[in-house]
């Protein structure tokens, strides 16, 4: 790097959503992944949970950047993060002690989660704070968005309803998201089950392959209709 | 990364130390800060967990007391202290309740028992589990109504050979395509059942009573 290029934001939401997003592109934080999405609530709840850790350790590891020489990076970035975690776990304990219930098992599991370290690593350690900020919160909606699709399409074909228990993540406003689709559904323990995890995502990642090949053909076929 | 620009300092080990001590002391005070402030709200948002399930397995017409304040310690089968919550009426023990766990299918099953003071079940609720869901989890009351099948029961109410699932000759249904949660469960009541009734003359002295009858 030369130069200080500008901020391509486009690019970095690009990025976070759909080209190198967390889980279809970049195939990270598998673990937490299967281990919570069978209902999309807690998916819901786990995603916005990484997407707060994620957003403040990009803004931390940024800020510290240049004072932090490249031996010593990751067992900072790692405390960093960890130390993180910990408040956000604290804090969920605290005010959100319900869906704590639910997702507390899963909390000390963003630790692990590979993708935060690695977008420290490989974004945060290199850019300013903002571009930072933003890469966070757009692969943690990114990685939001997989999880709540996996835990609805689990949550759904396992036990007919969509969203249940919103109410305890959202508050009862939201309490309306609660859909029970098939009254008396006897449940498909498969899609609830880990092996049901793993066979949704290996369609999901099919289905963004495909999308790409199509997207990528036709992007060809422009370029050899109109050459520049 | 630009190693040219970097100033000499920064390769001295003793830098590098100093950074990684810095953080970690910083990284120590933030968790502390943290700590103090959640502290309270997390031990008042656990009390009422544990209440809410106290008052599942010790009815409210039996108690005028707190039921987290009249507690007696019980060493379990497996060397464990538990604590047992008394429910005390007219200064009188009217009905106790303390964990009990159960080895399942996927790692512990911890209970909360209630009995009255002659060791009669007045509930049996699922704390926390990990069993299959589907299969296992209809232990919990929010899945399935097999629970209360301990309401009223006692040592000996089934007699002894029967305390077990239908499969083992007993008088509990089990579960179609989940024996090993059930047997667990009936299992771990009917431990608790008799670790109560070995405990039973010191666990219902009434606390005011409790000092001179301790030691």
């Amino acid at each position: 790097m030369s130069q200080p290029q500008p901020t391509d934001w486009r690019r970095i939401a690009a990025d976070g959503i759909w080209n190198n997003n967390v889980v279809l592109g970049q195939a990270l934080a598998l673990c937490p992944l299967l281990a919570v999405t069978a209902t999309a609530t807690n998916g819901l709840g786990l995603g916005l949970a990484s997407t707060l850790v994620m957003t403040l350790s990009g803004v931390l590891v940024a800020l510290v950047r240049s004072l932090v020489t490249p031996e010593v990076r990751i067992p900072v970035f790692i405390l960093v993060i960890a130390v993180l975690v910990t408040l956000v776990d604290l804090a969920m304990n605290a005010w959100l002690h319900d869906l704590h219930k639910v997702l507390g098992l899963f909390i000390p599991l963003i630790v692990t989660n590979c993708a935060i370290l690695g977008r420290a690593e490989s974004f945060a350690s290199r850019n300013p704070v903002l571009p930072s900020a933003f890469d966070g919160l757009m692969m943690g909606i990114g990685f939001t968005l997989v999880l709540v699709a996996l835990g609805a399409v689990r949550e759904i074909i396992g036990s007919a309803t969509l969203f249940a228990d919103a109410s305890l993540l959202l508050g009862e406003s939201m309490a309306f998201l609660e859909l029970t689709l098939i009254p008396d559904y006897p449940g498909f323990l498969l899609a609830i089950l880990p092996p049901g995890g793993f066979l949704a995502l290996g369609f999901m990642l099919a289905g963004k392959r495909l999308i790409d090949t199509r997207r990528a053909r036709i992007r060809a076929r422009g370029a050899t209709a109109a050459p520049v | 990364m630009n190693t040219l620009a970097e100033p000499s300092y920064r390769a001295r080990v003793g830098y590098q130390a100093g950074l990684l001590g810095g953080f970690a002391l910083l990284a120590a005070a933030l968790l502390v800060m943290g700590d103090i402030a959640t502290r309270d709200t997390i031990a008042l948002r656990e009390a009422e967990d544990l209440k809410a399930t106290l008052t599942q397995v010790i009815p409210a017409e039996l108690h005028d007391n707190d039921l987290l304040e009249a507690t007696v310690p019980l060493v379990d089968d497996a060397g464990r202290t538990v604590t047992v919550y008394r429910a005390l009426r007219d200064g009188t023990v009217s009905a106790l309740a303390f964990p009990v766990v159960g080895k399942g299918y996927a790692g512990e099953i911890r209970l909360m028992l209630g009995v009255d003071p002659e060791g009669r079940i007045l509930g049996v609720r699922v704390i926390a589990h990990s069993e299959t869901p589907g299969l296992g989890d209809k232990i919990e009351l929010a899945k399935d109504d097999w629970i209360l099948d301990f309401d009223g029961r006692a040592l000996g109410d089934p007699p002894a050979a029967r305390w077990a699932v239908a499969k083992d000759g007993g008088d509990f249904d089990q579960f179609s395509g989940a024996t090993i949660t059930p047997r667990a469960v009936v299992r771990a009541v009917r431990a608790g059942l008799e670790r109560f009734a070995a405990e039973r003359s010191r666990l219902i002295v009434a606390p005011d009573r409790l000092d001179t009858a301790e030691e």
